[in-house]
């Protein structure tokens, strides 16, 4: 069976498409199948499949340990699978004879610890890769640097170094580095995590703008405001597998599986949240007066601009 | 008796004793001998301005194109510590354990004499002391290199890879110019040490006007029988190796508040 056709069929299935895409641009951009990773004894992802199709937004969610941040991993190889095959744009990142490299340059990836290069400014952050491994030269280089730091919105940063930035603007940053390579899709794992609160509206705030623009974009996250607005599609994971898929009135609105409301529960309760934060995945929880009140709970912690 | 009683006793003690052992030593040694033999005016003003213009100035080239050589040869090292291919980490550690246990008299002496042995060419002087010093000091800057290496956090490698670098790309853009930087305190104290170190090229076999410091001021002992040429040898030394100093515990005080 070919490609498109195949990955036509999964659309038509799961009618969620995109209302900004054109017509005819539903081939996936990412398709996991099977995907197993191990480290040593611990099996941490447990035989996953997702698609990801073009100009699509998806949203990873779970508690931790459930395997969101290793599958995100998987797709551009940081991780090498255990077994299973990931196809990113049309090329099988899992077979050997591909060159990796080259792959990933098609593929944006943001850190949870941002990851900026400290020893280069904000605009030498942007151009090095550009340079050394797309070979373009000082001035194309910069120019693309430059209107990528003005859609982060950091501008007059350009020549301050990492240390200099706070949190958010050197998530801005570590975005804008990604979008310089020109990518096809965009790779983030828990890109808010590590910012303090009054910090995570901005960084947001432009990954929504990129969604609009119609970026493809893998997200795992926590921010159950910016699933629920942003995404086409949301996963639920737990342990290894996708527990429930589908778009986010249903995944977090009306969630089918226990162990997607406990999570939900918890993640929407911020007191419930703290408690057990670190915990090992939770079993199922008794159902109480919660659910009624889930939606309204759902407060964003910021107001993006 | 009070706590600050005690205290003001156990000072005073200590002072005393310091006092005590250096009027020893100041009323048992011989001034007027300990004058002529350091002290001379004459022999001092002889030593100029060769001292400077050859000793000094060979001390200096000496140990910065032994320096050189061994910063390249002490990455090239730390690489192949960290190699995946196993006779690389092998070889590696051979060296680094054999030159860092052995005496570096010993190496100076060797390729002193072997290296005219094994190779029937007569090879500029300056290479030879560049070898000399380069391979000791690379086998000591190997480790301080890998542990810079080791300490540029993964997620950079994984920044730089997801970028599309290659690995070798990811290591000489990203890796190396930051664990360079972690190092910068320890290589300079690495040079001080190696600036030491060049006292012992004499081993090579030089000619007078190769002569550096530690080798000059002891021919000029011998000629006027006075070690004023080695005090003063002693404090030219002290000119290179205190800024050198000054300048490791700025770099690191420049480290530790980066963290």
């Amino acid at each position: 069976m070919s490609e498109a056709s195949d990955t036509n069929n999964t659309s038509a299935m799961k009618g969620t498409n995109k209302t900004n895409g054109t017509s005819g641009d539903r081939a996936a951009a990412i398709e996991v199948r099977g995907l197993r990773k191990s480290f040593g004894e611990l099996e941490v992802l447990r035989g996953i499949d997702i698609t990801v199709r073009r100009g699509e937004v998806v949203c990873v969610i779970g508690p931790s340990g459930s395997g969101k941040s290793t599958l995100l991993r998987c797709v551009n190889l940081l991780e090498e699978p255990t077994s299973g095959t990931v196809r990113v744009a049309g090329s099988e990142v899992t077979d050997p004879e591909v060159d990796i490299d080259r792959v990933r340059r098609r593929i944006g990836m943001v850190f949870q610890a941002f990851n900026l290069f400290p020893h280069l400014t904000a605009l030498g952050n942007l151009t090095i890769a550009q340079r050394r491994v797309l070979g373009r030269g000082k001035t194309e280089a910069e120019e693309v640097a430059r209107r990528n730091l003005r859609r982060v919105g950091l501008t007059e940063k350009e020549a301050s170094y990492p240390a200099q930035l706070s949190g958010g603007q050197q998530q801005r940053v570590a975005i804008a580095r990604a979008l310089s390579m020109g990518p096809d899709l965009m790779l983030f794992d828990e890109p808010t995590s590590a910012l303090d609160p009054e910090l995570v509206g901005d960084v947001l705030a432009v990954m929504r703008g990129l969604a609009d623009d119609g970026m493809t974009m893998l997200v795992v996250t926590h921010e159950m405001s910016f699933a629920r607005e942003v995404a086409d599609r949301v996963i639920f994971m737990d342990d290894g597998i996708v527990v429930e898929e589908g778009s986010p009135d249903q995944v977090v609105g009306d969630p089918q599986h226990a162990r997607t409301r406990a999570f939900l529960s918890r993640v929407l309760d911020p007191a419930a949240a703290e408690v057990l934060e670190g915990e090992p995945p939770p079993g199922p929880q008794p159902e109480g007066g919660h659910q009624e009140k889930r939606g309204h709970q759902e407060v964003p912690k910021q107001q993006p601009r | 008796m009070t706590r600050r009683n005690r205290t003001l006793a156990v000072r005073t003690a200590q002072y005393a004793v310091l006092l005590i052992v250096v009027l020893v030593f100041a009323l048992a040694a011989d001034w007027g001998e300990l004058r002529r033999a350091f002290f001379d005016i004459e022999v001092a003003k002889e030593q100029f301005p060769d001292v400077v213009t050859t000793a000094l100035v060979n001390t200096v080239v000496y140990t910065v194109l032994g320096f050189t050589f061994g910063l390249a040869l002490g990455l090239l090292l730390a690489l192949m510590r960290l190699s995946q291919v196993l006779a690389y980490r092998w070889l590696a550690v051979a060296y680094i354990e054999f030159f860092r246990g052995v005496p570096a008299l010993l190496v100076f002496i060797s390729l002193g004499f072997g290296v005219p042995l094994a190779f029937q060419v007569s090879i500029n002087q300056y290479v030879t002391v560049m070898l000399a010093l380069g391979l000791v000091g690379a086998a000591y800057m190997a480790e301080t290199i890998r542990a810079g290496i080791q300490a540029v956090p993964r997620g950079q490698t994984e920044a730089a890879r997801s970028l599309g670098m290659s690995p070798a790309r990811a290591m000489a853009s990203i890796v190396i110019p930051q664990a360079f930087r972690i190092v910068l305190p320890p290589l300079a104290n690495e040079l001080i040490l190696l600036t030491k170190d060049s006292s012992l090229v004499y081993l090579l076999g030089l000619s007078m006007d190769q002569y550096e410091l530690a080798k000059f001021g002891r021919d000029a002992l011998n000629q006027h029988r006075s070690l004023t040429p080695i005090l003063i040898a002693g404090l030219f030394y002290l000119a290179i190796t205190l800024p050198l100093g000054h300048l490791v515990r700025r770099l690191e005080a420049r480290t530790a508040k980066a963290r």
